[in-house]
């Protein structure tokens, strides 16, 4: 499965895992896991996330992401996993 | 499943504590270039270049994207270039030509360095690599992003004075050549003893003949890292000290590992080795020299600062060593001077000196490194200097090197700018008494007596 892990962090506003999520369904990408907590006043949010039937380039993704943030006013990071398990598994 | 504060923490790494891949170096091999003619060889070489490193710029760029994690250079090593340019060379002026060739191929393809402009000469020099040594001013002073090494020893050879006299009077010349660029082409040359085959740092980057056709290595850098998670360890013993920067040194080369096997599958071309080195910069917050401060010096060159290095250097290994199939490269912790905004305001302060640099060498996995240094210091002290780190390379049986700037026109307590990743750096003193009879004597240092294990 091909895996990605999308972080979502700043200023907490109403819809912004309604907003990520519409975005993810329109591009066919299946959310598998959401934790989402509040860390020194701000909203901190982690989805992973199964690419398999993702119907665009994954660094268009990154973009698309990106671009969505700067509207809602919060920073989304979308990464492969591999970064991650890498680093925290042996 | 991985859970948030694990992603936050990697995430962190790289956004506040400057993690990232130095460089995705790829090592060509250049030995099919050779022909008669220079003409020739430059078009082959250029040729080379230009096919096998086409995608490497653009891959390094979606492997940034697409993973979140920054790839500062990405670069190309050759074939040491004395080798290459052998049949078809009659003067120091044909190797300018191959220069120009390398420069013209690697801004073709948009990598920021090459390294190979090469000769090693551990136990004596050829005509040819005598010739690409005496081309080295105008090699560096006429092209922008070629780098340039020479071996001048090892412990199974012992130290090839000749070369190193030479090598004296070739920095001072390009000290002179790029004069009105605080001596910028002195940057780019770097004298080695027992350097390795697969170094993907610049400048003594090359491919050795060791190596096969086409190769990827990494070298990852990350002594931000090391530095937050030292807050941790304030006040603990040195078990405790030891547990963490290993761990960390571990995380920071798993992403290398991770970087370089992706590289590899996306471009058709072997994975060789990861360099696990901690490579400061001058920004704040990524300074191996605040990593020395914070295991317990008030500034680095204190006494203890030699200790603690070979303590953190060793680290930085048993941490890295785990995280990946293939180690190699130089893999320890840089102590460039002009790189590391630490070892910068300890140069000026005066609490660093030369003397404690190269006693640093004897523990850190390269040499006296990026070093600004009076413009009059004389060709015969620099071949001191190279020669003395030599010496300990040699005799440890370990890699060392010298990257000193004789900044022309410029004296002690004046600042050389370099700019970039190369940074800046005060001008420290030199001992000046002289050794000229000694460098000048000719022949070789023999090799030492371990060196016969057979």
């Amino acid at each position: 499965m091909d895996k990605a892990v999308i972080t979502v962090v700043g200023q907490d506003t109403v819809g912004i895992i309604a907003r990520v999520c519409t975005y993810l369904s329109q591009h066919q990408v299946n959310v598998l896991d959401i934790s989402q907590t509040i860390i020194d006043g701000f909203f901190n949010m982690m989805m992973i996330v199964d690419c398999d039937d993702l119907d665009e380039q994954f660094s268009d993704m990154v973009d698309g992401l990106e671009s969505l943030g700067d509207e809602i006013g919060v920073r989304i990071r979308c990464q492969r996993e591999e970064i991650f398990t890498k680093m925290h598994r042996v | 499943m991985l859970n948030i504060t694990e992603v936050r923490e990697t995430n962190e790494m790289i956004e506040q504590e400057k993690l990232d891949v130095r460089t995705i170096t790829m090592g060509i091999s250049l030995l099919d270039c050779a022909a008669a003619d220079v003409d020739v060889v430059c078009e082959n070489v250029y040729r080379k270049i230009t096919e096998k490193a086409r995608d490497l710029v653009k891959t390094g760029r979606g492997i940034e994207r697409d993973f979140g994690i920054p790839i500062v250079n990405k670069r190309i090593t050759v074939t040491p270039i004395s080798l290459v340019g052998a049949s078809s060379c009659k003067s120091p002026s044909d190797f300018v030509k191959i220069a120009h060739a390398l420069d013209r191929a690697a801004k073709e393809v948009g990598v920021d360095l090459i390294g190979g402009y090469t000769a090693l000469v551990s136990k004596s020099m050829t005509p040819a690599e005598r010739m690409l040594i005496e081309s080295l001013p105008k090699a560096l002073s006429e092209t922008d992003i070629v780098c340039s090494s020479v071996n001048v020893g090892s412990t199974k050879t012992g130290i090839d004075m000749d070369a190193v006299e030479l090598l004296g009077r070739m920095v001072k010349d390009t000290a002179y050549a790029t004069r009105d660029n605080d001596s910028y082409g002195c940057v780019k040359f770097v004298a080695f003893c027992n350097a390795p085959d697969d170094n993907p740092f610049m400048a003594g980057g090359f491919h050795g003949v060791t190596e096969g056709d086409v190769v990827v290595n990494v070298g990852v850098s990350g002594p931000g890292v090391v530095s937050r998670a030292l807050d941790a360890a304030k006040g603990k013993d040195f078990e405790f000290l030891c547990e963490t920067i290993k761990r960390t040194a571990f995380k920071i080369t798993r992403v290398g590992q991770l970087v370089a096997q992706e590289a590899s599958k996306r471009l058709g071309v072997p994975f060789g080795i990861i360099d696990l080195s901690l490579a400061p910069t001058a920004a704040v917050g990524d300074s191996v020299g605040e990593v020395l401060e914070k295991i317990g010096l008030e500034q680095v060159g204190a006494p203890g600062t030699t200790a603690a290095l070979a303590m953190l250097n060793d680290q930085v290994k048993k941490g890295g060593i785990m995280a990946s199939s293939y180690v190699g490269g130089l893999s320890g912790a840089f102590i460039p001077v002009s790189e590391d905004k630490n070892m910068i305001e300890a140069a000026k302060s005066g609490c660093l000196k030369i003397e404690k640099l190269e006693a640093m060498t004897c523990v850190c996995s390269v040499g006296l490194d990026m070093i600004a240094i009076p413009g009059e210091t004389s060709a015969a002290t620099i071949s001191g200097m190279i020669a003395d780190e030599a010496a300990i390379g040699m005799v440890n049986q370990k890699t060392t090197a010298v990257r000193v700037i004789p900044v022309y026109g410029k004296g002690v307590g004046e600042v050389a700018n370099f700019g970039g990743l190369m940074g800046y750096a005060p001008i420290i003193p030199v001992n000046q008494t002289s050794c000229e009879a000694f460098v000048t004597r000719g022949g070789r240092i023999p090799a030492p007596i371990h060196s016969f294990k057979n």
